[in-house]
C-alpha cells in the first residue's frame, strides 16, 4: 500500500480519511449534545443563583438509576423517562430548600463545598443500593444506524435531538412565560423582585428544581452510550463545564453550542493532534483560555464591574 | 489583638508543640506514619489557606502542585540520586514557579470561574501525569518506589520516627514562615485584595503582583508537602493524585477554618482519621454497605458547615471569646484583625 | 510404684518435654490462635475502581461459608477487609494497620496494580505473605526479587503472549491495531502482545491507541482504528471501555477480527450491554465458568458456586464476573491453610502457597490446574480461547499453557 499507486488509489485513500473525519465528528456530535444538555442544566442553576453547581453530575446519574430501577420494575421506557423527569424536579426543589438555602448568606466556598458533599453522598448512596458494578440502560431510539455507513447511532442521533428540544424549551421558558421572567429578576435582582411580590425563595427552589430534571434527562441519553455505573458522570460533567464556560455560562444557546463544540473539537484534536489519552487536558485549556482570552465566553454577556 | 487572646493563643501553640514533639515517642509504628501525614496535610492546608482563605482565590486544584512536588522529588531521588533534603527544597521551587505561572491567568477570573478552571485542572492531572511522554522519567503507571530514608549520624530513632521529626521540623518552620507573612504587611495587603480590591488597588498595593506571588506561595506550600508525602509513603503513581485528593484539601481547610493558621492542624486530623471513623461506623450495616462511608463523609461535611461555618478554629475562637471577658471593644479599623471570619458572598462577574 | 513424688515428677517431666516440643516448632505468625486465623486485605470499596469491590464481599462470605463449616484445620478465619479508594497512599496507611495494629497473620487478595506495589517492598522487607492479589500484573510473579508476593490470574503479559501466538499462526498477514488502557494493565497487554507476535512478526502492530478512565468513551478511538487500516483489534480494555468498544466497533459497520482481555469476559457486564448480536464473534481467553453460561447448568461446580451465592451473597451477584474470582482465590486460599495445617508461621504459609500441586478450582473451566513451585509464582498459567456466539463462550482449540 506505500509503494507507487495509481491515482485510484489515492483518491481512495482520501476517501477513507474523510469518512474517518465524518465518524470522529459524528461521534463528536453525539457525545456533544449530552454535554450540551448538562451545560444547560448547569447554566439553569446558574442564572437561578449565580452559583456552579458541581453536584449536578452525580444528581443525574441518582437520576438515571432512579429510571433504571423503574424499568427493572417493568416499566415502560417513557413511563420511567417522565415519572424520572418530574422525581428529579421534585427531588432538586427540596435539596435547595433542605441543603443549599441554609448556605445563602454564606461565603461561596461554603456552597462550593455543601456541592462537593452532595456529590459524594449520591455517588456513595448509587454504590451502596446498586452497586458499582456497569450496567447497561435501555434507549428509546432503536434500530438501525442511520446513514448506513454509520456515522451515528440511532440513539446518538435521538440524543442531539432530544438536546435541541430540551432548549427550545428552557429558552421557551425563560423568555416567554411569567415564570421565566421572575425567575430571572429574582437571579439579577433579588431586592427588587421582592419589592414587585416575587417570592424570591421559591424561584431559587423552582431553578433548582428545572436543572434536576434537566440533568435527569441529560444522564438517560448519557447511559446508553457511556454505560450506567456510579462514576459514569464525572468525565462528562467536566466537558460539560468546559462547554459553559465556552459558550457562557448564563446563555442557554451558548452553553448547547459549548457543549456540542467540546465534544467535537475533543475528539478531532484528540485524533488528529495530541492523542486521545488528553483529552482532558483539552478540555482545561479550553476553560482557561476562554476564561483567559474572554470570560463571559463565546455568547455570554459581558458584564463590567461597577467601581 | 486583645491581650488575653494573644497569651491564651500562645499556651495553646506550647502545648502543641510539646504534644506534637513527645508523639513519636508514645505511638507505634504505624500511627506515627499516621502522624507524619497529619503534618504532611497540615503543612499543604497552610498553603492552600494562604491562598483561599486570606486571599480570596478559591482553589479546587491544589493536588496538581501536590502532585508535582511529589513527583518532582521522586523523580530527583530515583532517577538523579539526589538526596531527600536537596530534592524536596528543588521540587518545591518547581512548584513555586509553576503556580506563579498558574497565577496570571488566574487573575483574570476571579471566583467561581477560578473554581472551575482548577476543578479541571485536578480532574486531568492523573492524565497528565500518565502521558507517554513523560514515561522515561516518571515510570509511567508502574510509578517509582523509593526507600525510605535513613537516620542519620545513627541516631537511636526508628526510620518511622525520624522522617516524623523531619516532617514536624518542616511544619513548624512554614508555619513560623506563614504567621509571620500573615500579621506583616503582606498579609494585610493580601486579605485587603480578598476583601476590598479595588480600594486595595487605590491604595497601591500590585494586586497582581501579591496575587501571583500568593498563588506561587501557596503551591510552594503544596509541593513541600507532596515532597514529603513522597518520603513517607515511599512510592508515587498517578493514581495517587485525583479529584478526591484535591477535594479532601478544600474540605480540610473549611473544617479547620478559613484564614486560620492553626486551623491546619484541625482540618488534617479530620480528613486523616474521619473517614476512617465512617468506615467504623459502617461495620453494623453489614459487608455490603462498604460503599456507605462516603455518603457519611459528605453528609458530615454538609453538618460542619452548617454547624460551624467558621470551621473548628472559628468555633474554638469564638468559645475562647466567650469565656475570657473582654475589658475593651475589638475595634476593627483599617488594621484588619488576623484571625478574621471569612464574610461576603462574592458575586463572580 | 507410683507415689505422689514420682507422680509429680513425670507430670512435670512431661510437661516440660511438651513445652519444649512446642517451641522448637516455629511460632506461629501473629494473628493466629488456636481457634482463628486472622488475614487482612485492602479493596477499592470507594473510589474509580469500586465495582471490583465485590470480590472483598465474596471472600468474606466464602471465608463465612468456610467458618460455619468448622474452619480450618479447627480455626476460623477472620478477614479484615479494608476499604484504601485504589489510592496507593491509602494502601500504605491501611496495610500498615493490618499488620502493625491489626496484627494479622498475612495478607490476602488485595487489589489493585499501583497499590499492591506500594505495599511490595514493605512486606518483602518484613518477609510477610503478601499472597494471590487481586492484579495480573507481571511484576507480581516474581520469586527472585519479591518471594513474598505472588499473584493468582493469568498474568496479562501471558495471556496477550497467548492471543499473539494464535494471531501469528492463523492470520500472519492480519494488520494489527491495539486499543488499551493507559496503566500497566493495558501497558502490560501491548507488551505481551508483542512477545506472542514474535520479532519477526512484530512489524503486524500498526496502531495503538489509549485510553484514560476518567473519559466517557472510547468511541473516537475505534475510529481512528478503523481510519489507519486495522483490520484484527484488541481490546485490552476493563468492561465498561470493552463493551462501549464491540458497540461502537458494530455501529460503524466496521468487522475486523476482535480479540478481548479477559477481564472483560463477563456476558452480564460486557457482552449484554454492549448487544449479543454485536458481539458475536468476539474471542478471548478463559479459565473460569461464566456464571451465565447455560452450559454449566448441570455442572457440580457450578451449582456449588449457585449454592455459596443462594447464602452468602445477593442474587445479582450470581452473575457477576467478580463473585466467581472472590470464590476461587478463596478456595485456593483454604487449600494453603489446610496443607499448612498446625504450622502456621509466616515461612510455612509461603512455603505451603509456593507448593500447590495440582489443584482444580469449582468454577475453572475443565482441565486447568492449579500449581505453584518456588520459582513458579503465577498459580493459573492456562487458558482457553473461547468465541462469543451470542449466548456463551464457546471454546476452541486446546488449553494454552505459558
Amino acid at each position: 500500500m506505500r509503494c507507487a499507486a495509481p491515482i485510484s488509489a489515492t483518491s481512495e485513500g482520501a476517501l477513507k480519511r474523510l469518512a474517518e473525519f465524518l465518524h470522529q465528528l459524528a461521534s463528536g456530535l453525539a457525545l456533544g449534545g449530552v454535554y450540551a444538555i448538562m451545560a444547560l442544566a448547569l447554566v439553569m442553576i446558574y442564572q437561578a443563583t449565580h452559583l456552579i453547581n458541581f453536584a449536578q453530575g452525580e444528581m443525574a446519574m441518582f437520576s438515571t438509576y432512579f429510571a433504571w430501577k423503574l424499568m427493572d420494575l417493568g416499566e415502560p421506557y417513557w413511563f420511567a423517562f417522565f415519572a424520572t423527569v418530574i422525581a428529579s424536579f421534585i427531588g432538586g426543589v427540596v435539596i435547595e430548600r433542605l441543603v443549599v438555602r441554609p448556605f445563602a448568606n454564606a461565603p461561596i466556598l461554603a456552597s462550593v463545598i455543601v456541592f462537593i458533599g452532595l456529590s459524594l453522598i449520591f455517588n456513595s448512596l448509587a454504590g451502596w443500593l446498586y452497586g458499582f458494578s456497569v450496567t447497561s440502560f435501555d434507549s428509546p431510539f432503536n434500530g438501525r444506524p442511520w446513514f448506513g455507513a454509520g456515522y451515528i447511532s440511532a440513539h446518538e442521533a435521538g440524543a442531539v435531538v432530544v438536546t435541541l428540544c430540551v432548549l427550545a424549551l428552557v429558552y421557551a421558558f425563560f423568555r416567554l412565560t411569567p415564570l421565566g421572567l421572575a425567575m430571572r429578576a429574582a437571579a439579577q435582582n433579588p431586592v427588587s423582585s421582592r419589592l414587585v411580590g416575587i417570592r424570591v425563595g421559591w424561584m431559587l427552589a423552582i431553578g433548582w428544581g428545572l436543572a434536576a430534571a434537566i440533568g435527569s434527562v441529560a444522564g438517560m441519553m448519557a447511559a446508553p452510550i457511556v454505560y450506567l455505573d456510579p462514576n459514569m458522570m464525572g468525565g462528562v460533567l467536566l466537558y460539560a463545564f468546559a462547554g459553559a464556560v465556552l459558550g457562557g455560562i448564563d446563555n442557554p444557546f451558548g452553553a448547547v453550542f459549548g457543549g456540542i463544540a467540546v465534544g467535537v473539537l475533543g475528539n478531532l484534536i484528540g485524533a488528529y493532534v495530541v492523542g486521545d489519552e488528553v483529552k482532558l487536558s483539552v478540555a482545561l485549556a479550553i476553560i482557561i483560555a476562554v476564561l483567559v482570552w474572554r470570560p463571559s465566553g463565546l455568547f455570554g454577556r459581558r458584564l463590567v464591574a461597577r467601581v | 489583638m486583645a491581650d488575653a487572646d494573644g497569651a491564651l493563643g500562645a499556651l495553646v501553640a506550647i502545648a502543641v508543640g510539646i504534644l506534637a514533639l513527645a508523639f513519636p515517642f508514645a505511638a507505634s509504628g504505624y500511627h506515627i506514619y499516621q502522624g507524619a501525614q497529619v503534618l504532611i496535610l497540615a503543612v499543604a492546608l497552610l498553603g492552600l489557606n494562604l491562598l483561599t482563605g486570606f486571599n480570596g482565590q478559591i482553589s479546587l486544584g491544589h493536588g496538581a502542585f501536590f502532585a508535582i512536588g511529589s513527583y518532582g522529588a521522586a523523580i530527583l531521588m530515583v532517577k538523579f540520586g539526589f538526596p531527600y533534603w536537596a530534592a524536596i527544597p528543588l521540587a518545591s521551587v518547581v512548584c513555586f514557579i509553576a503556580g506563579f505561572l498558574f497565577g496570571f491567568p488566574a487573575l483574570r477570573f476571579g471566583g467561581l470561574y477560578l473554581a472551575l478552571a482548577t476543578f479541571a485542572l485536578a480532574v486531568a492531572t492523573p492524565q497528565i501525569l500518565s502521558y507517554k511522554g513523560f514515561d522515561a522519567l516518571t515510570g509511567g503507571s508502574q510509578g517509582l518506589t523509593l526507600a525510605k530514608p535513613g537516620v542519620p549520624f545513627g541516631i537511636a530513632l526508628t526510620p518511622d520516627q525520624w522522617l516524623y521529626l523531619v516532617c514536624l521540623a518542616c511544619a513548624a518552620a512554614l508555619y513560623w514562615a506563614a504567621r509571620n507573612l500573615v500579621r506583616g504587611r503582606i498579609g494585610r495587603a493580601l486579605v485587603a485584595i480578598r476583601d476590598q480590591p479595588i480600594a486595595a488597588e487605590t491604595m497601591g498595593i500590585n494586586a497582581a503582583l501579591y496575587k501571583t506571588t500568593c498563588f506561587g506561595v501557596s503551591a510552594l506550600y503544596a509541593g513541600v508537602a507532596g515532597g514529603l508525602s513522597t518520603l513517607a509513603v515511599g512510592f508515587v503513581s498517578p493514581e495517587s493524585f485525583g479529584l478526591a485528593l484535591s477535594l479532601a484539601f478544600l474540605v480540610g481547610i473549611v473544617v479547620g477554618g478559613l484564614a486560620s493558621l492553626g486551623g491546619a492542624l484541625f482540618g488534617a486530623l479530620f480528613i486523616e482519621f474521619v473517614p476512617n471513623i465512617a468506615d467504623q461506623l459502617t461495620v453494623s450495616f453489614g459487608d455490603g454497605a462498604k460503599a456507605l462511608p462516603g455518603a457519611i463523609y459528605g453528609a458530615l461535611l454538609i453538618l460542619v458547615m452548617a454547624a460551624m461555618p467558621t470551621g473548628v478554629a472559628g468555633a474554638a475562637r469564638a468559645a475562647a471569646r466567650a469565656l475570657t471577658p473582654s475589658r475593651q471593644p475589638k475595634v476593627e479599623t483599617g488594621g484588619v484583625n488576623v484571625a478574621v471570619n471569612y464574610e461576603g458572598k462574592e458575586k463572580s462577574p | 510404684m507410683i507415689n505422689r513424688r514420682t507422680f509429680l515428677q513425670s507430670s512435670a517431666a512431661a510437661a516440660a518435654f511438651a513445652a519444649s516440643a512446642s517451641s522448637a516448632r516455629a511460632d506461629n505468625a501473629p494473628g493466629v490462635t488456636d481457634t482463628e486465623i486472622k488475614i487482612g486485605q485492602t479493596m477499592p470499596y470507594s473510589g474509580p475502581a469500586s465495582a471490583y469491590g465485590v470480590i472483598g464481599k465474596a471472600d468474606l462470605a466464602y471465608f463465612k461459608m468456610i467458618n460455619e463449616q468448622g474452619g480450618v484445620n479447627g480455626r476460623k478465619i477472620n478477614l479484615i477487609s479494608l476499604d484504601d479508594g485504589y489510592s496507593p497512599p491509602k494502601t500504605v496507611e491501611q496495610t500498615r494497620r493490618l499488620v502493625e495494629q491489626e496484627q494479622v497473620a498475612f495478607l490476602f487478595n488485595s487489589l489493585g496494580t499501583a497499590c499492591c506495589a506500594s505495599v511490595r517492598q514493605y512486606m518483602n522487607d518484613n518477609k510477610i505473605p503478601q499472597l494471590f492479589v487481586a492484579t495480573g500484573a507481571s511484576m507480581f510473579s516474581d520469586p527472585q526479587h519479591f518471594p513474598w508476593t505472588m499473584g493468582w490470574q493469568p498474568n496479562y503479559q501471558t495471556e496477550a503472549s497467548i492471543f499473539g501466538k494464535h494471531i501469528a499462526a492463523t492470520k500472519p498477514d492480519a494488520k494489527i491495531g491495539v486499543l488499551y488502557q493507559n496503566d500497566s494493565f493495558g501497558k502490560d497487554y501491548l507488551t505481551g502482545l508483542k512477545n506472542g507476535l514474535g520479532p519477526e512478526h512484530a512489524g503486524m502492530v500498526i496502531k495503538e491507541v489509549s485510553y484514560e478512565t476518567s473519559e466517557p468513551t472510547v468511541d473516537s478511538q475505534i475510529v481512528t482504528l478503523q481510519g489507519a487500516g486495522v483490520d484484527l483489534v484488541l481490546y485490552a480494555a476493563t468492561p465498561k471501555f470493552a463493551a462501549q468498544a464491540i458497540r461502537k466497533t458494530f455501529d460503524i459497520g466496521w468487522t475486523p477480527v476482535r480479540y478481548m482481555t479477559d477481564v472483560s469476559q463477563s456476558i452480564a457486564t460486557v457482552m449484554k450491554p454492549a448487544g449479543v448480536e454485536k458481539s458475536k464473534g468476539v474471542i478471548t481467553a478463559i479459565y473460569g465458568k461464566d456464571p451465565t453460561d447455560a452450559r454449566w447448568k448441570d455442572d457440580p461446580g457450578y451449582k456449588a458456586f449457585a449454592e455459596f451465592v443462594g447464602k452468602y451473597l445477593t442474587p445479582k451477584d450470581l452473575t457477576d464476573a467478580n463473585a466467581v474470582y472472590g470464590f476461587g482465590t478463596s478456595a485456593t486460599l483454604v487449600q494453603v491453610l489446610k496443607q499448612c495445617g498446625n504450622d502456621l508461621s509466616r515461612e510455612n504459609v509461603m512455603r505451603q502457597a509456593a507448593n500447590i500441586k495440582d489443584l482444580v478450582l469449582a468454577m475453572g473451566l475443565p482441565g486447568i490446574k492449579i500449581n505453584t513451585s518456588p520459582d513458579n509464582f503465577s498459580p493459573i498459567r492456562q487458558e482457553a480461547l473461547a468465541s462469543f456466539n451470542g449466548e456463551s463462550w464457546e471454546q476452541f482449540g486446546e488449553l494454552y499453557q505459558a
